[in-house]
């Protein structure tokens, strides 16, 4: 078994998100490799630009059904931007997945607040579907971001369409606000305030780590225990299985240790510069 | 083993099916290569290393193994410093197909490793076939590794081997054990195979006075290095020091060059890299060696994690000396002085985990 070596994939559908995201929904050609393929929410592929190279992306699709597999994407460098040009029938590698998912079993039955910031954040998307598309298995679906204008805010349809659903509380701060801004203008600790935390409260977060360290001070103010707080890290990624070196934040592996880690893991590093 | 016996033994590796790799002189240092015969031995010459220097001397006695070492040994030839991973053909209506491309490997034998090599090759070993995932390219290559280890009875004056416990004498993970003397070699087989290949050479068996005089040997080479190491796990200390005025200080005198990592025998990072034909219809998928000294090791969609020396440095150390206990359950460190002499402002990582290694300041 060789971890290095990617298998095709087609592209089956792309879909534009905004102006600069897009998800690609692939399928492994091969059957055999398809019919085993498993994942978990939080995880991630090496998706393979052919003559380019590989990017992780997370795997935003649900895990029941894993012959489809949906990677939002971000073209931001040579392999992303490369990616966005790809239409339906294009081929792409995939090898995966990789690392530690989120803890959803763990949390079933519980309130879950998800926290992102920064301009959106795939991996939390995994959650926030898996917990919707098993809405009886979990308590209420808090969703909080923090953006600095109204007009940051992508995926604001989807943000709009969660909103309308029962038990789910869509809660967004924008430091400037705009015509029709249906949210909160101010600070993103203000927003905080409107959530009911119980000690049944779980919280899943994703995006830069200031504002996931900020945001881990505010729940656990609220009473909300460190052990309850998960976050999804991000770093460098060469190989993804644990060898090259480049995702280490002090002693864990990113690649292979998470990329979700609990509070307390990250705790002595995170928001630290340099790590 | 008379001294002659180190041709029958190179050709006793032959005879085995085996190609040999040995030290041989080469722009002015001892490099590990294909070794023809015993004569190619770097004979007569000490190494004296410096922070920042690396020189040969001619001596007048008959060893050929009274240096300690160069700027490397084992690694380039377990974990290659640019490989192939696999290829990838592209067809005309853009199906891929992708193919491994594992290295056919001879056996091959190495003449001439250190104590410190063997220590970072266990750490190799349990990094790249160990772990979670186990290494196909590095496993092809250690499978058919036989070693052949030779004490230090001259150590240079960078090497620490002793403050980490790995030196000056091997003890484990060889299939032979040489100790050099003017006369010859007191020879150990520890394989199966180590002792079969022995037999072969029909040697004499030791004296008491050769074995004592081998094993005072190397009590003095041990007693002789003034570089250490704390033996205690720095991990607390340094991560208690992250904002030590020292990471400033080291920052000011590192060129970031990456020099350390190169030379480091239990350095693991590398980054990977399509290399396409120009055809466009095939491209070769490529791991090569990296460093944490370079920008592009913790590059990360539009910003640089670690953005100066100051940062890059404090890495590679605190993950040399701290985290790696985590990892590995020891220091990545094996005392081989290879980061101080061929660091070319002479960095040295005794003063500097010191420095950093003691109280929080």
């Amino acid at each position: 078994m060789n971890a290095y070596l990617p298998l095709e994939a087609e592209v089956v559908e792309r879909l534009q998100e905004s102006p600069s995201i897009f998800t690609l929904r692939l399928r492994l050609t091969d059957t055999a490799a398809r019919e085993a393929f498993r994942f978990a929410p939080g995880q991630f592929n090496m998706v393979y630009l052919y003559g380019v190279g590989e990017v992780p992306i997370s795997i935003v699709s649900d895990p029941h059904g894993p012959d489809l597999l949906d990677h939002t994407i971000r073209a931001l460098g040579r392999v992303t931007n490369g990616l966005s040009n790809l239409k339906a029938g294009d081929r792409v590698g995939v090898r995966g997945p990789f690392g530690r998912g989120w803890p959803l079993e763990r949390v079933a039955g519980r309130d879950v607040v998800v926290v992102t910031g920064g301009l959106g954040c795939a991996p939390v998307v995994a959650v926030i579907n898996y917990i919707l598309m098993r809405r009886q298995s979990f308590g209420r679906l808090t969703i909080v971001q923090g953006v600095k204008h109204s007009q940051d805010l992508i995926w604001r349809e989807r943000y709009t369409y969660w909103r309308g659903l029962p038990g789910v509380q869509v809660l967004i701060a924008a430091d400037e606000g705009g015509p029709l801004w249906p949210y909160h203008v101010g600070l993103v600790t203000d927003v905080f305030d409107r959530i009911a935390f119980t000690t049944r409260t779980a919280a899943m977060l994703c995006g830069p780590e200031p504002m996931m360290l900020a945001a881990a001070r505010l729940l656990t103010a609220r009473g909300v225990p460190e052990n309850d707080i998960w976050l999804s890290m991000e770093r460098n990624m060469q190989c993804a299985v644990r060898h090259c070196g480049h995702c280490q934040f002090g002693a864990d592996f990113v690649c292979h240790d998470g990329p979700v880690f609990s509070y307390p893991e990250v705790k002595p590093l995170l928001g630290r510069k340099g790590i | 083993m008379p001294r002659d016996g180190l041709q029958g033994l190179v050709e006793a590796l032959h005879v085995s099916g085996r190609r040999c790799f040995g030290p041989q002189v080469r722009d002015g240092a001892i490099v590990y290569d294909l070794l023809p015969s015993a004569a190619d031995l770097p004979s007569g010459l000490h190494d004296v290393q410096f922070p920042g220097r690396y020189t040969l001397e001619r001596h007048s006695g008959p060893r050929q193994f009274a240096w300690a070492n160069g700027p490397q040994a084992l690694k380039p030839l377990l974990f290659t410093p640019r490989e192939s991973l696999w290829s990838v053909a592209r067809a005309d209506d853009g199906r891929l197909q992708f193919r491994e491309d594992l290295p056919e490997v001879q056996p091959f034998a190495v003449i001439g490793v250190r104590a410190c090599d063997l220590a970072a090759l266990a750490l190799q070993d349990q990094h790249f076939l160990q772990g979670p995932y186990r290494d196909p390219y590095y496993a092809r290559r250690r499978e058919q590794l036989f070693l052949v280890a030779v004490g230090c009875s001259h150590p240079a004056a960078t090497c620490f081997c002793a403050s980490t416990g790995d030196g000056p004498r091997p003890q484990q993970g060889f299939d032979i054990l040489l100790e050099e003397l003017d006369a010859g070699f007191v020879a150990y087989g520890a394989s199966g195979e180590g002792r079969r290949i022995l037999e072969t050479l029909n040697l004499a068996a030791a004296s008491q006075q050769q074995r004592n005089q081998a094993r005072e040997e190397s009590e003095h080479a041990a007693a002789v290095q003034t570089r250490k190491l704390p033996s205690r796990n720095l991990r607390a200390a340094l991560f208690a020091n992250l904002d030590h005025e020292r990471w400033d200080d080291v920052a000011q005198r590192c060129l970031s060059c990456g020099n350390c990592t190169s030379v480091c025998p239990t350095c693991f990072c590398h980054s990977e890299h399509d290399v396409a034909a120009l055809g466009g219809q095939k491209a070769d998928h490529v791991r090569e060696w990296d460093s944490c000294f370079t920008r592009g090791h913790s590059h990360l969609h539009g910003f640089t994690v670690r953005p100066d020396t100051r940062t890059r440095y404090r890495q590679w150390l605190t993950h040399k000396l701290g985290s790696w206990h985590d990892q590995f359950g020891r220091s990545g460190c094996v005392g081989c002085g290879r980061c101080i002499t061929w660091c070319p402002v002479g960095i040295d990582i005794t003063e500097e985990a010191a420095a950093l290694g003691g109280q929080s300041g």
